[in-house]
């Protein structure tokens, strides 16, 4: 399509929902108007227009498939015959889905671990150098690049060329210099998902950074000062006031990458598609989704596993927000 | 003055190192997207900066270039078709001695013709009789060649590999798919922060909920939808307006806990004398909220356009991989299958695919920042 269709086509699609709300409270207020003053249903059809619209597609995209996911997990690949517990079975026994729980287990326990970890020693270090915030923008950017194009960078740095060859990898040149045999290394069974996480962690250390740096700031100064005039080094001060301090940041954090990792698709489909013993769910039912036509059953119990992974971040979710809610 | 203490210089060294770390991986692909496409395949980019020493073979001229001048026949021309900016500094003319002649010197071939090749890759090549063959002779030179970047990389990608269109194709796919959301969701925010009705708990909570529902818990029922509504009137299932839909559902809950979340710490005092006053919900909506929330609506817009742009999977599974559909990212994967090896591509696609984040994220890196503290949790 041209620029020129292409822009149209957009114009057209934010109007519309622009002037469906503009439209829709323009003649309430006209009727209102014309009418006698009935508040209560003047009120009533306002909230119709203000909140149908994004409860529609709440239900369309989300509460409705969730339960019809549910529900074609025990269907047959075409979603017409009930067959019970047959595609958890297939699962069971599936070697694809026991590696992509192993694996997904092994980003689960890495990534938000390392993720955290690095994000708040360079929160600290970044804190009390002058050139801290330039160095936080540089390790924050990759936030603000997809994983695909994170897994090019990646696939270039991991680049592999036979051991007569010059290296373009900085990886295997560097692997050369020290004197060891280059090393095709996606291809390397278990120590390939390595190489995937670093990418993960790569990119979400910056996300981690940013939050503490930001509840760094509310540490009180007086309690660092204090410690330091008692000649606390700076090692115990960190383990000792800040961890226990950002407890509940860490929590956070941790949270939102394991939600992150859970769906881990991107990285995988672009660099190894599951090859070399790379497997994860989030990949898998991407595969099942589509392979043979498509299986809607064995895909929906893939999407299935991946959500029970997130119930307990949900369940905690929700009890917070109630917590909330009564202060 | 502060002391100098070994903790400092260890923590400054520390930090150094982390940056480094995390900044060559990107430096190195935008290096390798301005290398010329020969040059990148056979050398790492960190060479890229220095001199290099390069043995090449060039071809002459032939017979239709010669000049006759006196009782001589010239061939006068240059070994190099472009300017490189590559010095020669010796030259052969058999292959089993390729650098046999200093720069400057005359080289005699066998059939008694003579070459003379300067530094710059002039050549003068000499005969007493005519030149008879169209083809000319094999010159081997030994070159120093400097650093030399060039937009041609980005000129083959944007143009013939089709990243042109798909940068524009993610475009349309992305601003709707910002605006919808934000349009929808604030009035929705609004409705369950500052008005009251039967359902607002349960619905709140639901949005809660929703924050974390794994995407793939709704692509297999809502394809099934988009291929039934599609089969029902006729049209493809996969369409722009299907994928802005897609991702106004999918970024539906973030988006609206983001602002609730906002629109919450908004002194109620304020709506409340609006309401006394005797404006409608919308009129506070429009004339009160909204001109106090462009910097959370900024923020929002930020994180949805981002999350957009760089989602691969919505993308895949909601539009077609026709070029007039395919966005960056299916684009890159695609070619990450077909052109593997084609480094130059790879990398001035990923660079292109980047420009606009990258813009984003140093130009408005401040709202980006607040978005994500203010929370983070994408569903």
């Amino acid at each position: 399509m041209s620029i020129f269709s292409l822009a149209i086509t957009v114009l057209i699609g934010v109007l519309f929902f622009v002037l469906f709300f503009h439209l829709s409270n323009f003649l309430l207020d006209y009727i209102r108007v014309k009418a006698s003053k009935n508040f209560a249903f003047e009120n009533s059809i306002r909230v119709i227009i203000f909140i149908a619209p994004a409860f529609i597609v709440l239900f369309v995209f989300i509460i409705y498939p969730v339960f019809e996911t549910i529900r074609l997990s025990f269907y047959d690949k075409v979603g017409e015959n009930f067959v019970g517990l047959f595609n958890y079975n297939w699962a069971i026994n599936d070697p694809d889905f026991k590696r992509s729980i192993i694996n997904n287990l092994g980003w689960l326990i890495v990534v938000p671990t390392l993720s955290t970890f690095f994000g708040l020693v360079i929160a600290n270090l970044a804190d009390r150098i002058w050139w801290g915030s330039i160095a936080k923008s540089i390790i924050f950017m990759p936030m603000a690049i997809s994983f695909v194009g994170a897994g090019v960078i990646w696939k270039f740095m991991y680049d592999y060329r036979g051991p007569g060859d010059q290296q373009i990898g900085l990886l295997n040149a560097i692997a050369v210099a020290l004197g060891f045999e280059p090393q095709a290394w996606l291809t390397i069974p278990i120590w390939n998902n390595l190489f995937l996480m670093a990418i993960m962690i790569w990119i979400q250390t910056g996300l981690a950074l940013v939050i503490f740096s930001a509840a760094l700031r509310s540490i009180p100064n007086e309690t660092l000062d204090a410690a330091r005039i008692d000649g606390a080094s700076e090692l115990k001060i960190f383990w000792s006031i800040i961890i226990p301090y950002l407890e509940q940041t860490i929590l956070v954090i941790w949270t939102i990458i394991t939600i992150l990792v859970l769906k881990v698709f991107d990285i995988i489909y672009a660099m190894t598609n599951g090859q070399w013993q790379t497997e994860v769910l989030a990949n898998l039912m991407y595969d099942w989704m589509f392979r043979g036509g498509g299986d809607s059953g064995r895909g929906s119990v893939l999407a299935f596993c991946i959500l029970i992974g997130v119930i307990p971040i949900l369940a905690w979710n929700l009890y917070r927000h109630k917590q909330e809610q009564k202060v | 003055m502060k002391k100098l203490t070994f903790t400092k210089v260890f923590s400054q060294l520390l930090l150094l190192l982390f940056v480094i770390a995390w900044i060559v991986p990107t430096f190195g692909l935008f290096i390798s997207s301005l290398r010329d496409k020969d040059v990148l395949a056979i050398s790492g980019w960190w060479t890229s900066f220095t001199t290099t020493e390069v043995n090449e073979i060039y071809r002459t001229k032939g017979k239709e270039d010669q000049i006759k001048e006196g009782d001589y026949y010239f061939i006068k021309s240059n070994l190099f078709d472009e300017k490189q900016g590559k010095e020669i500094y010796r030259f052969g003319v058999t292959s089993k001695n390729i650098d046999e002649y200093e720069v400057g010197e005359t080289a005699l071939f066998k059939d008694k013709t003579e070459i003379t090749v300067f530094e710059n890759g002039d050549y003068i090549w000499k005969s007493k009789e005519e030149f008879k063959k169209k083809k000319g002779k094999r010159i081997f030179v030994s070159a120093k060649s400097p650093p030399s970047f060039t937009l041609d990389n980005y000129k083959e990608v944007l143009l013939k590999e089709g990243l042109g269109q798909a940068f524009l194709n993610t475009f349309a796919v992305a601003l709707p798919a910002t605006l919808i959301p934000l349009i929808i969701c604030s009035y929705f925010a609004y409705a369950l922060t500052w008005m009251k009705f039967y359902g607002r708990d349960l619905l709140l909570a639901t949005i809660i909920a929703s924050l974390v529902v794994p995407l793939q818990m709704c692509l297999i029922p809502v394809l099934t939808i988009y291929n039934d509504f599609g089969a029902l009137f006729g049209v493809s299932a996969k369409s722009y307006p299907g994928i802005w839909m897609a991702h106004t559902g999918f970024g539906l809950a973030s988006t609206t806990f983001l602002l609730w979340n906002f629109l919450k710490t908004l002194p109620s005092e304020m709506i409340e004398a609006a309401r006394v006053d005797g404006a409608t919900h919308y009129d506070t909506f429009k004339k009160i909220v909204v001109p106090l929330s462009i910097p959370s609506f900024a923020s929002i817009f930020i994180l949805q356009f981002l999350w957009v742009w760089n989602d691969l999977l919505v993308g895949l599974v909601f539009l077609d991989k026709h070029p007039s559909e395919i966005i960056l990212t299916a684009k890159l994967k695609e070619l990450l299958g077909s052109r593997g090896e084609n480094w130059e591509i790879l990398t001035t696609g990923a660079f292109v695919s980047m420009t606009v984040p990258l813009f984003i994220f140093f130009s408005l890196q401040r709202y980006f920042i607040r978005g994500l503290v203010a929370g983070s949790v994408k569903g």
